[in-house]
Parts: structure tokens; sequence; C-alpha cells
């Protein structure tokens, strides 16, 4: 497939969002619970959601431009019965408005005490928006990796661990964001982020890795035999029924050769993986905490690009038999 | 139920392309806008079609065969392409069971072109809006047209008849006839699409010549090749002859 940067933006910049909102919201569970220091309300949960909001909105600002017409865009919300695509468009801005919600609690002190599960333990306004938030923000990552994941003719895609990587690759950069939020907020906190963000990042690398080895040895059920119908082993196309090229030339190849894939796909392995986890490690030992922090971030997010990139390359359509030959 | 489709004789194709032309012909003077196109009179043209007309070489040298081989929707029994469709744009008539796109409501997003695996649609880059093959549909039910010519315009341009249109859950109707009785086929039936668009495969045409055909049995002089020319008065030969 020909990898659009729109989509790429769009699928990782969400990642980001909804990674560091369910941080948040986690940190905030962990300090209920008095496993974690409480953050101010205000400058950590709210500028904090501010933030995944941000992500959010430029990821929707991205895929604006994958769009034809996107005037129409609101069209696309009537089919979430049949379409993942329809699904997600639900559920974007219903996860942007409950994190925006979930931010407003925070600022304007809306913290009302709603009731107790024990004699101890009481239950805020706060902790349910932020529940619903989280349903909201695993069901958005479901609806994107499902547009892909459910392409059945994609044999590179069309299996769980889409879904299973999408989800660990938007919470590994999201508790990293929330890692470097938390160093510059110096909220005490950071350690726990830096964990998570570690231990997110190896589960990634583990199902990211999977999956790689999975669409090493892809037999792709259509060939040649079976597009046109013809049985015999020797088919050669001569024409393809246009010289210079048609819509199915430029959505369907992405024109690099094995070799480039092959180091985009060393780079993001690299990017996404060691490379952060080793800054993080040497960040919360304590030298140049903030900058290695911000780096190991920035880091992923560059190796983030690759691999999604990677991802929409490495997709073969069965399409692409009948345009293997122009003369 | 209705299902109209198109059956494309693989033996009689010659790969002409004037099913090509007349289907961008047609659908570009449309009700629906032209088929855009972009450089079509410079150096690296390209643009939409519905239709196209690829060409394979089967076999090896010099035991081949050319396969000319049209393309255009199919019109999927179990298409694909519907339910992915997020604006409800792409959907499937219940009448006729022609797959169809509205261009008032598609936002081109590209997505069904991904679930589709014959690549049948094509994106036009000028009106950006998915486009496909629609069966003429504004065709085939004119009435101001006389009935001969209320078919595609494919179907019409084809000078060796290779493309046939009909209703194929109709089992009398022609193209019915013709996919049970010529072998036809659907094209990757691994996906279980069900396309409603059938080919006809390349058949070779056997012309048994028996040995008594050359050899005749009932020869009883047992005498073959020239018999002694008769003189001028006689009877002529078939006179002569003709009892044998």
């Amino acid at each position: 497939m020909h990898p659009a940067f729109s989509v790429i933006f769009l699928t990782t910049l969400i990642g980001i969002g909804q990674g560091l909102f369910l941080a948040l919201y986690s940190g905030q569970v962990y300090s209920m619970m008095e496993l974690l220091p409480a953050q101010d309300s205000q400058s950590f949960y709210a500028l904090g959601s501010l933030l995944a909001v941000g992500f959010l909105i430029a990821g929707l600002f991205a895929s604006f431009f994958h769009l034809g017409r996107p005037m129409r865009a609101w069209r696309s919300a009537s089919k979430w019965r049949t379409s993942w695509l329809s699904r997600e468009v639900i559920i974007l801005p219903a996860t942007i408005l409950l994190i925006a919600f979930y931010g407003c609690i925070h600022y304007f002190d809306w913290n009302h005490i709603l009731f107790s599960i024990t004699k101890t333990q009481s239950v805020d306004l706060s902790l349910v928006i932020g529940m619903l938030a989280t349903l909201s923000t695993f069901a958005l990552f479901i609806c994107t990796s499902m547009i892909y994941a459910s392409v059945k003719f994609m044999q590179e895609w069309y299996n769980p661990l889409t879904v299973i990587n999408y989800i660990l690759f938007g919470m590994a950069s999201g508790f990293t964001l929330a890692a470097v939020f938390s160093v510059i907020m110096e909220a005490d906190v950071v350690g726990f982020y830096v964990l998570w963000a570690i231990v997110l990042t190896i589960t990634a690398f583990i199902t990211r890795a999977a999956t790689i080895l999975r669409n090493r040895n892809i037999v792709s059920k259509s060939n040649l035999q079976t597009a046109i119908g013809i049985r015999h082993t020797v088919i050669a196309q001569k024409s393809q029924g246009a010289m210079c090229g048609s819509f199915n030339t430029r959505e369907f190849f992405h024109n690099k050769s094995a070799t480039q894939l092959t180091v985009v796909k060393n780079i993001f392995l690299l990017l996404v993986f060691p490379v952060p986890i080793f800054m993080l490690i040497l960040a919360i030992s304590g030298v140049f905490t903030l900058y290695l922090t911000i780096a190991a971030f920035v880091i992923q997010y560059l190796g983030l690009l690759a691999e999604r990139w990677y991802f929409f390359s490495e997709g073969k359509h069965p399409q692409n038999i009948y345009y293997q030959s122009v003369a | 139920m209705k299902q109209l489709a198109l059956i494309i004789d693989l033996n009689v194709c010659v790969g002409c392309h004037a099913c090509v032309t007349s289907c961008k012909e047609w659908n570009t003077s449309g009700w629906a806008g032209p088929m855009s196109d972009v450089n079509p009179y410079d150096a690296n043209p390209t643009g939409t079609f519905f239709n196209r007309v690829q060409t394979f070489e089967v076999g090896t040298f010099p035991n081949t065969e050319t396969v000319h081989f049209p393309k255009s929707c199919l019109h999927c029994e179990n298409p694909p392409c519907v339910p992915v469709c997020p604006t409800g744009a792409s959907y499937k008539r219940e009448v006729d069971g022609i797959v169809l796109v509205d261009y008032d409501k598609c936002i081109g997003c590209k997505y069904c072109s991904w679930a589709c695996p014959y690549g049948t649609r094509e994106f036009d880059q000028k009106q950006k809006v998915m486009k496909k093959c629609t069966l003429c549909v504004d065709r085939i039910y004119d009435k101001t047209l006389p009935e001969s010519e209320r078919k595609p315009a494919c179907v019409l341009a084809c000078p060796t008849n290779a493309r046939l249109f009909g209703d194929v859950h109709d089992p009398d109707s022609e193209v019915s006839q013709l996919i049970r009785e010529s072998g036809g086929y659907q094209l990757m039936p691994e996906w279980g699409t069900n396309p409603s668009n059938h080919y006809l495969p390349r058949r070779k045409t056997h012309f048994k010549i028996h040995e008594d055909e050359l050899q005749r049995v009932d020869n009883p002089l047992k005498k073959e090749g020239l018999l002694p020319e008769p003189s001028k008065d006689q009877q002529t030969l078939d006179d002569i002859y003709s009892s044998w």
C-alpha cells in the first residue's frame, strides 16, 4: 500500500493523546488508593488533559487531509452499524469531549463526591467521567485499528495483533509523554510513569516482533491464476490497460525497494524500543532528567512514524496482481 | 431477485479496447459529471476509467496464447466494498443488484477501494470522489432509447460479441445458459465475494475427421484416384458414378 502521511499522523497523534489520558487517569486511580502521592487538580490533571485533547485534535485535523471531500465528513457518522471507520468518526469526538470534561472537572473543581464504595473509599465525579473516558479511549483504539484489521484482503493486517499493537504503541508513547509532563510539572510521579512507559514499550516490542515474524511467511491467498481464472503455471502480464499509471498503481504501491523497507523497519525497531528505554532508564537515575525524557519521547515518536509507515507499506493488496507490468 | 451482470467471453475478446473507449465516452458525458483526465494530451496522461482491458501471455514461447482480459466492477453479490463505506455512499441496489456510488455522499476516503480485491474502483482526481462501473444504469432503463440499445455501452461497442449483459439469477437467460454450458467462472473465488460478472474461458473448437471419411468403405473396386478419362461422346462422370 502507499502510506498516506495524513493517516500516519492521525493514528500516531491520537495514540499519544489516548495514552497520555490513560496515564493521567491511572495516576489518579493509584493516588486514590494511596499508592501514589496525589497531584494538583489544576496544574496536573487539568493541564495534562488539555495536552491529551491537543494531541487528539491534532490527529483529527490530520485526518481531514486524507479526505477528498472534507466538507462532507459529517456524513461519515451514519454507517456505524457496519463500518469501523464510521465508528471511529463517532468515538473520536466522544473521547475528546469526555477527556475535555474530565479536565474541566479538575480545573473548575466540580469534583463532588458521588458515593462511597467502602467507608474509606469515596468515588467522585472525575473518577466516574474518567472511567467513561477510559472506556471511550479503548473503544477508539479498537475502532482505529479495526479499520485496518478488518480488511480481510490485507493479510498482513487481518489479525488481532494489529489491534494489540495499536493499543500498546499508543499507551507506550502516551506514558512516555506523561513522564515528560510530570518532570516539567515537577510532580513526584515521574518514576511511576517511566516504569510503565518502559513496561509498555517492552510489551509492544514483543507483540510487534511477533507481527513481523508472522508476516514474514504469509502466503497470498490470491494469485494470477485465480485473479484471471486461467489455469496455467506460466502467465506473464503484457499490458495493464494504461501506460502511465492509474489510481490502482498510485494507491496500492509504495514504489520503494525491499532494501528501503528493511531500512525503515530497522530504524523503527531501534527508535521505538531500545533507544527510548535506555534514555528513560538514564533519566530516572537522575542525570539530565528533563532533556532525556523529552528526547525519549521525541525519538520514540519519530520511530512510531516510521513504524506506521512500515505498517502501511508492508500491506500487499491482492489487486496488485493485476498491475505487475506496464508493457 | 434480479442480478444484472456482464459475461465476458475470453475466447473471443480480441483486446481492441472498444469497450474501454465507449464506456468512457458514455459515462464522461453523463449526468454524473465527467470522468476526469490529468495531462490527457501531455506526458504521463492518466485518468479515471470504469473499465480496463489488460493483456496476458500464457505459456512459454513458442507455445503461447495471448489472453485479453477486460476488467470492470464485478457487482459482487456479497460486495465487501459496501459495508466499509462510512457514509453509505457505496450501496448495492435491491432491485437489480447493481453496486453504485452516490457521488454526492462520497467523502473520498478511499476505504472502499481497499476493501475491493479486484481493484475496480478508481478515485477521480478532480471530483475527489470514488467512481466505478454503473452497468450504465442511466442507459439500461432509459425508455427513450430503442429496446435493443438499453444495454451497457461496452456491450453495444464490442465488435466480437465478447460482452453479454443479462440477469444471472434468471436460469433461462442467455447469460445464465452461457455460464452453465460454457464453463463460466468467477474471479478470485477464494474471498467469498461471489461476483456477479462471470468470465467464459478459452475454448478449443475441434473438428474430428473420421477414418471412413478419408477412405471410403463402400468402394467395391477398392480403387481410388483418377479413373480413365471417358470419351467426349460418353455420358458425364456424374451420370456414371453417382450411383456409387
